[in-house]
């Protein structure tokens, strides 16, 4: 709140009712619903339901399916994230130092930002095609029977794949302005103090930029959990089958397919636990990266 | 101690090093020019396919050159009626789109942009409170709680509306907690000044808040434009009828129709214009609006 | 024109904390008060309640014949100059002066007219169509003047307006100010913690402590009889020498060796504080004061010398025709411009 605000009651209520209103019909009372139902067993013809307590999460915990979504989605996150952030990084380091076409090749290098997961996933499905795609027959010559759609390893491939293009940008973006924001009187004491480039950029630069990597880290962990969701669907081209899903995923899945309810809601609420375990984190590192500046 | 006597600046330094210093930006380009090239050809391949006949796509995937059949494939992308009920084509789904994606970022502003200046600017002791009742929303995102926002829509009976669309996704605090930040950027004294000429709180608000966000409303405008267009989840669900797709809605019907193995030859011109029209307005609005995205995005920080 | 009058206004922040004690100040028609004391003293939250920025705990402040407490900011006629100018950034120079004359209602004509005559006064007529960002800093700081100027008010509030200028724009800046409120002759409160600027510009200072006021009065008044030992050291730059004596017998002893040459006040107990301002005390003398010079600053106008004075820290100063060197060397102490201070309470005697 600012020092002088203004003292007017009924003005701020007012312009605070919309939001309000639209949090607590879309916000609070679904995230209600999903917890209270992931206590019921749902009626699989509709007819009202019971209240099982905890049985929904037991189920899930000794559910082997449920235990390899959970790990394909932990490998998932974590490759996701390690190449989308290194490879960005590498090229946000780049970029900041070269002096000619600095501007064009930040525009090449993050417009892809703008492109849908699921249209990137499309790309994907034409890239990667079993028959024709490029990528597989790429693979092939590699000596590697890549067969997108038949395959559990060939398919998570493609996705890992699919979605590190498309966080690139992102990741991009945030590095080149993490290291343009390092003051140049830093990079000058620096450049007086240590004549290796390396040794600058692991001691001086890298440092300096960790904030910003950190806080990149819970970005693209909360992408590749949620919002690859559509490059996942289209890859799979909306049959899982025995292809690899993520968690997110097998939300959707359970609930709209198998008419799972509870075990569904069950599912969302595990996720918003670990969403909030991530937010918790997150805002550590923020209060840390006061600290720097 | 030493003592301090002028010394003469020799000429420019040695020319020996430059070569050296060149390698290293020839290493430097190159990287930069791969990464580049693996961001744009991908699409770039899709772009020139789309001037090849569907049967030869169908035989031989993705095509290097350039034939004469894109502008009948981007026609009939655009123009031609589609899905099971014949009720779609792409420039409706190109309408639907930009209706997401200008309601979804207008509504967004206008409602944070409230909710942070009755946060940030009143002395009202529930401010604090309603700021973290808007504030937790950013721990859920919509997918994980999709099924009971979706019976919330039903039940509302706003499925297959626009608004059914549209509203639920600005249940989300990202545009309050950015517009908050930013306000609380401005100096205390501009509000203290404003207050001796005599400028009450809506004065205030339009005579000085809205011109001083004004670049700050460009920012989040790109962001929550390409945000709301590129909805997916969503609009699968809401969406039902399919005069209301999106272009981006419309993949998955895409993919659907050519996975069917029939006796016709999938369209797969059609569906890879198609796909590269999904792109192309949120794609150009990001290389244009590139600084004022670029400020937003960073500066947000979430 | 309008007298100001504070009557026992005190300001307590919710969590307690006591920013303003009750403080009375009765302010003439046309003068330029100065309320001056270092960060924090609550000179600023004085100056924010009489704006009305910020609400009075207690108390009664008046405008005029009028108490103010509960009005608007922009029903108490009166402007302010801020610290960082407050100029709306988006706005051209004319329409920042012009806003709250607008607001008022004020014809377009009627706000042209004033704008032009502020921006003539101000030496601003040339860039009234510029941007705030356009400006150098003197010149925001004329604009944030003018947008006073126009408003006609009864009293000008100015909070720090010079610190954000270099030194030799805030020496310029200082005299215009005073200049214009005198032709003016609008009633003024002037916020600063720099004592130079409080001397020169004021028609009254008031010296404010830890929310706390410690002295009213002319700016020689404050500086020839400082009313405790915060105002002898806040007011002067050098700051007054404070030295601690014994007193033994009706005499002035520094320690063993150093007995001043004054005459201790009556009814005393056995310890004082003595305040000498460092241009009052002389070089040279009968040998019975000897100074031990440790460091010369040399000032251009005149010298700064640092040492010790019967063990204790001393500083004087010589014009710059005088000798000036380290070592032990005699003084004169100036025997009618000696202050005494209790030195429990700080306070004159």
């Amino acid at each position: 709140m600012k020092r002088a605000g203004f003292t007017t009651v009924w003005l701020p209520i007012a312009l605070l009712l919309p939001q309000l209103m639209i949090i607590a019909i879309f916000f609070y009372w679904p995230a209600a619903w999903a917890v209270q139902s992931s206590f019921y067993l749902q009626d699989p013809f509709g007819f009202g339901s019971t209240f099982v307590g905890v049985e929904n999460y037991t189920d899930l915990m000794t559910n082997t399916e449920y235990g390899k979504v959970a790990r394909f989605t932990l490998i998932y996150t974590a490759l996701v994230t390690f190449f989308s952030l290194s490879i960005a990084l590498l090229l946000a380091v780049k970029a900041d130092k070269v002096i000619k076409g600095a501007k064009s090749y930040r525009t090449l290098l993050m417009w892809v930002y703008a492109i849908a997961p699921p249209v990137a996933g499309f790309l994907g499905l034409m890239f990667f095609d079993q028959r024709n795609g490029p990528m597989t027959e790429m693979f092939q010559t590699l000596g590697w029977d890549f067969r997108l759609g038949a395959d559990y390893n060939s398919t998570a491939t493609a996705m890992v794949i699919v979605a590190v293009w498309k966080q690139i940008p992102v990741n991009f973006i945030f590095f080149l302005s993490g290291l343009q924001s390092i003051p140049k009187s830093v990079r000058e004491a620096a450049l007086i103090d240590n004549r290796s480039a390396s040794g600058r950029f692991w001691d001086v630069t890298f440092p300096l930029l960790a904030p910003t990597a950190f806080f990149l880290l819970i970005i693209n962990i909360t992408y590749a959990l949620f919002d690859t969701f559509g490059i996942i669907d289209t890859l799979v081209r909306s049959e899982p089958g025995n292809n690899p899903v993520t968690l997110v995923y097998k939300v959707f899945v359970d609930g709209f397919r198998g008419n799972d309810l509870g075990g569904s809601s069950a599912q969302s609420v595990i996720l918003m636990v670990l969403v909030l375990l991530l937010t918790v984190f997150q805002f550590r590192l923020i209060e840390r990266r006061i600290h720097y500046t | 101690m030493t003592d301090i006597t002028e010394t003469h600046v020799t000429s420019p330094a040695p020319s020996r090093s430059t070569k050296r210093i060149r390698w290293s930006q020839v290493f430097d380009h190159t990287i930069l020019c791969t990464g580049a090239f693996f961001m744009l050809f991908p699409v770039l391949l899709v772009l020139m396919t789309t001037s090849f006949e569907d049967a030869d796509i169908v035989r031989n995937g993705l095509q290097f050159g350039f034939e004469g059949q894109m502008l009948e494939n981007f026609d009939a992308a655009m123009f031609e009626a589609a899905g099971f009920s014949k009720a779609i084509t792409g420039t409706r789904m190109l309408m639907n789109s930009l209706i997401l994606g200008f309601g979804f970022a207008i509504g967004k502003i206008v409602i944070s942009m409230m909710a942070a200046y009755a946060i940030v600017y009143f002395r009202l002791r529930f401010a604090t409170f309603a700021f973290w009742i808007i504030f937790t929303t950013l721990l859920l995102p919509l997918e994980v709680r999709i099924l009971p926002s979706y019976e919330a829509i039903q039940s509302l009976g706003l499925a297959n509306t626009y608004s059914g669309l549209i509203i639920p996704l600005i249940a989300s605090a990202t545009g309050t907690f950015f517009f908050r930040q930013f306000f609380r950027s401005i100096p205390e004294e501009l509000v203290e000044a404003a207050r001796i000429d005599g400028a009450g709180p809506i004065k205030f608000f339009i005579d000085i808040l809205v011109p001083l966000s004004r670049t700050m409303i460009a920012a989040i405008f790109i962001i929550m434009f390409v945000y709301g267009w590129n909805q997916y989840l969503w609009p699968t669900l809401i969406t039902t009828d399919e005069g209301m797709f999106t272009l981006v809605r419309g993949i998955k019907q895409i993919v659907q129709v050519l996975s069917q193995t029939g006796a016709m030859i999938p369209e797969y011109g059609k569906a890879l214009a198609l796909s590269l029209i999904a792109m192309i307005p949120p794609v150009l609005i990001v290389i244009f609006f590139q600084s004022w995205f670029v400020k937003g995005l960073t500066e947000s920080d979430k | 024109m309008a007298q100001v009058t504070l009557d026992r206004v005190r300001k307590t922040y919710p969590n307690g904390f006591e920013a303003v004690q009750p403080c009375s100040v009765k302010i003439p028609d046309g003068e330029l008060v100065v309320l001056v004391g270092p960060s924090g003293c609550g000179k600023s939250t004085l100056l924010r309640m009489i704006a009305g920025l910020e609400d009075i705990t207690d108390g009664a402040l008046s405008i005029g014949t009028d108490v103010v407490n509960d009005k608007d900011p922009a029903d108490r006629n009166i402007a302010m100059v801020f610290q960082n100018y407050a100029l709306y950034p988006h706005m051209s120079v004319a329409k920042n002066m012009g806003y709250g004359l607008k607001n008022r209602g004020a014809s377009k004509a009627e706000i042209d007219a004033k704008v032009q005559e502020a921006a003539r006064i101000l030496n601003l007529g040339d860039y009234l169509d510029r941007r705030p960002s356009q400006l150098s800093g003197g010149q925001r700081q004329r604009v944030a003047m003018g947008r006073a100027i126009v408003r006609d008010p009864e009293l000008f509030l100015f909070d720090e307006p010079l610190s954000n200028l270099d030194a030799k724009l805030r020496n310029q800046m200082r005299i215009e100010i005073r200049a214009l409120q005198q032709r003016l002759g609008v009633t003024s409160v002037y916020v600063t913690h720099d004592q130079v600027e409080a001397m020169t510009m004021a028609d009254r200072i008031i010296v404010l402590n830890a929310g706390r006021v410690e002295q009213i009065g002319t700016p020689t008044e404050i500086y020839e009889y400082p009313a405790s030992t915060f105002v002898a050291g806040f007011m002067g730059a050098p700051p007054m020498n404070l030295l601690t004596a014994q007193i033994f017998e009706g005499a002035l002893k520094l320690n063993e060796d150093t007995v001043l040459p004054i005459t201790a006040p009556a009814g005393m107990g056995h310890k004082v504080l003595v305040g000498l301002r460092p241009e009052d005390v002389r070089l040279g003398g009968d040998g019975s004061v000897l100074f031990n010079v440790e460091i010369v600053e040399e000032l251009g106008a005149n010298r700064l010398l640092h040492g010790k004075l019967g063990g204790q820290d001393f500083s004087l100063s010589v014009g710059k025709d005088e000798a000036a060197r380290t070592g032990v060397q005699p003084i004169t102490l100036p025997v009618a411009r000696v202050h005494f201070f209790d030195p429990d309470r700080g306070t004159r005697i």
